[in-house]
């Protein structure tokens, strides 16, 4: 029997169509896959967010035992609220899950890790913690995300005064916490908006209110093509344990310095780092008919085969789109079965879309 | 639920076929399959004047979801194909049994014995609630 979020009323209500995703119930559109995307583009859009796990780290350790349980250091959190994007590494370096970890005391962090791997995170997370005799506490939160270039003035609109305050200014990246609700500026679809972590009750009131405000629900159908025009990675999909965020497009994410910090994964990723990755991965662009997906095999002239990790049609740019891992000689163009045809496809950076616009020369 | 008009025959994979006066039938996918499948992107009609056997893939769509084909429901020669799907392949979205027909074949066998082997309306509502669960 797969979860439903307290929110799952509002979503049958609503036209949506339910698939399972990761153990829960979840909304993949309201009718049209396509009409949801640009709605978030172009004004704004809510999404139920509430399968994702959202874990608080309590103690006096928990920083030190942060940097040295995640790739990316949070010694770049300095300031109350600041959120920072990270992988949590096995000692080979593969990528357990990608998350967000906000700061918002030194004894006290919350992080939003992925559905599908809630186990095994909460697994390791504690397993790690021990040492440092920090708790672990999984959170049974609901989570709203309204994202798109209208949706900030929106949520405004909605909150209650002192939420409002704390939320009106935050800067891109930062969140604040307001007795049991939680704001951030952040999100999975590469425009402007929050995400908004509270107590089930208070969450289908706050859904209510924001669509009897125009607010539009989205299905996760579109949460995926917003991501990948965004260029960002999908758990499962474009990373997983068997490839290393160098492999995955993450090296950015990874914090070399200070030298002497030591967190899980260091060594080997050190190693690869040294002698040089074999695959990476890599944008791709595909203008005729057809449609990139995930699996479809790339090959590389001269340097041999590789394979789309996430592909769809990106309905801002009008074309197929896709992150494919591949032999990392790669140069300009590269070729894809699709459908037993091999065809050209050309190689780019991410992202392809960022605040409504294409990055991409069409 | 889906909408099956009676009108016309069903095919196992989805596939409607309509009999016109001209002695062709015209196929499309029903209302069921481009539920199914989710918003179309493209739509590629096959060339006019192949012959297609019955149950051969002769066209494709493409939806945000996945890729299918569609196979012709009785052998024929494809004499019309809707072209307009290539710009506004939604039209299989929104309308599946009327501007968003795929193909017109002129059947190579008389049409009354090849179309028996098709579902009617009420036969393929059973099937496709069976199949839904």
């Amino acid at each position: 029997m797969a979860g439903r979020t307290p929110l799952y009323k509002e979503h049958i209500q609503a036209g949506a169509k339910m698939v399972p995703f990761g153990g829960w119930d979840m909304p993949i559109h309201y009718g049209s896959q396509i009409s949801e995307h640009h709605t978030v583009r172009r004004d704004k859009g809510m999404f139920d967010v509430s399968h994702m796990t959202v874990v608080d780290l309590e103690g006096d350790n928990t920083r030190p035992f942060l940097r040295y349980l995640l790739a990316n250091s949070v010694d770049r959190l300095t300031d109350s609220g600041k959120a920072l994007y990270s992988c949590m590494l096995t000692p080979e370096g593969t990528v357990i899950d990608d998350l967000i970890v906000y700061y918002l005391r030194n004894d006290f962090f919350r992080m939003v890790v992925n559905a599908a791997t809630r186990e095994k995170d909460l697994t390791w997370l504690r397993r790690q913690a021990d040492a440092f005799s920090v708790t672990v506490s999984e959170r049974d939160l609901s989570m709203i995300a309204v994202q798109g270039p209208n949706a900030r003035q929106t949520v405004l609109e909605q909150l209650e005064p002192e939420v409002h305050n704390a939320a009106k200014n935050l800067k891109a990246f930062f969140s604040a916490q307001v007795g049991d609700w939680f704001i951030a500026r952040t999100g999975y679809t590469g425009e402007d908006g929050f995400e908004i972590i509270l107590p089930a009750d208070a969450a289908v009131e706050l859904w209510r209110q924001l669509l009897a405000h125009g607010v539009s629900p989205i299905g996760l159908g579109a949460r995926d093509t917003l991501r990948l025009e965004a260029g960002m990675n999908l758990y499962g999909s474009d990373m997983d344990e068997t490839t290393t965020p160098l492999e995955s497009a993450l090296s950015w994410t990874v914090a070399w310095e200070p030298e002497d910090r030591d967190f899980i994964g260091r060594e080997s990723l050190e190693k690869q780092r040294k002698e040089g990755v074999g695959d990476k991965l890599v944008g791709l662009v595909f203008d005729g008919k057809g449609v990139l997906r995930s699996h479809q095999k790339v090959v590389v002239e001269g340097f041999g085969e590789g394979e789309i990790t996430s592909g769809s049609f990106s309905p801002t740019l009008g074309c197929s789109i896709a992150l494919a891992r591949v032999p990392a000689g790669v140069g300009k163009s590269c070729a894809v079965e699709i459908r037993g045809k091999l065809v050209t496809a050309r190689v780019v950076k991410p992202p392809f879309v960022r605040n409504g616009n294409s990055c991409i020369q069409l | 639920m889906s909408n099956v008009p009676a009108d016309r025959k069903y095919a196992t994979t989805h596939e409607w076929v309509l009999e016109n006066d001209d002695g062709t039938v015209t196929v499309g996918i029903t209302d069921h399959a481009q539920d199914q499948l989710g918003d179309m992107v493209y739509v590629e009609v096959p060339e006019l004047g192949i012959i297609v056997q019955a149950e051969e893939a002769c066209a494709v769509l493409e939806s945000v979801k996945a890729a299918s084909d569609i196979y012709a429901p009785i052998a024929g020669e494809v004499v019309d194909a809707n072209d307009r799907l290539s710009d506004s392949p939604e039209t299989v979205n929104q309308d599946p049994y009327n501007d968003g027909w795929i193909m017109k074949l002129k059947p190579l066998e008389p049409c009354v014995s090849i179309t028996e082997e098709l579902m009617d309306a009420a036969a393929y509502e059973t099937f496709i609630e069976d199949e839904d669960h």
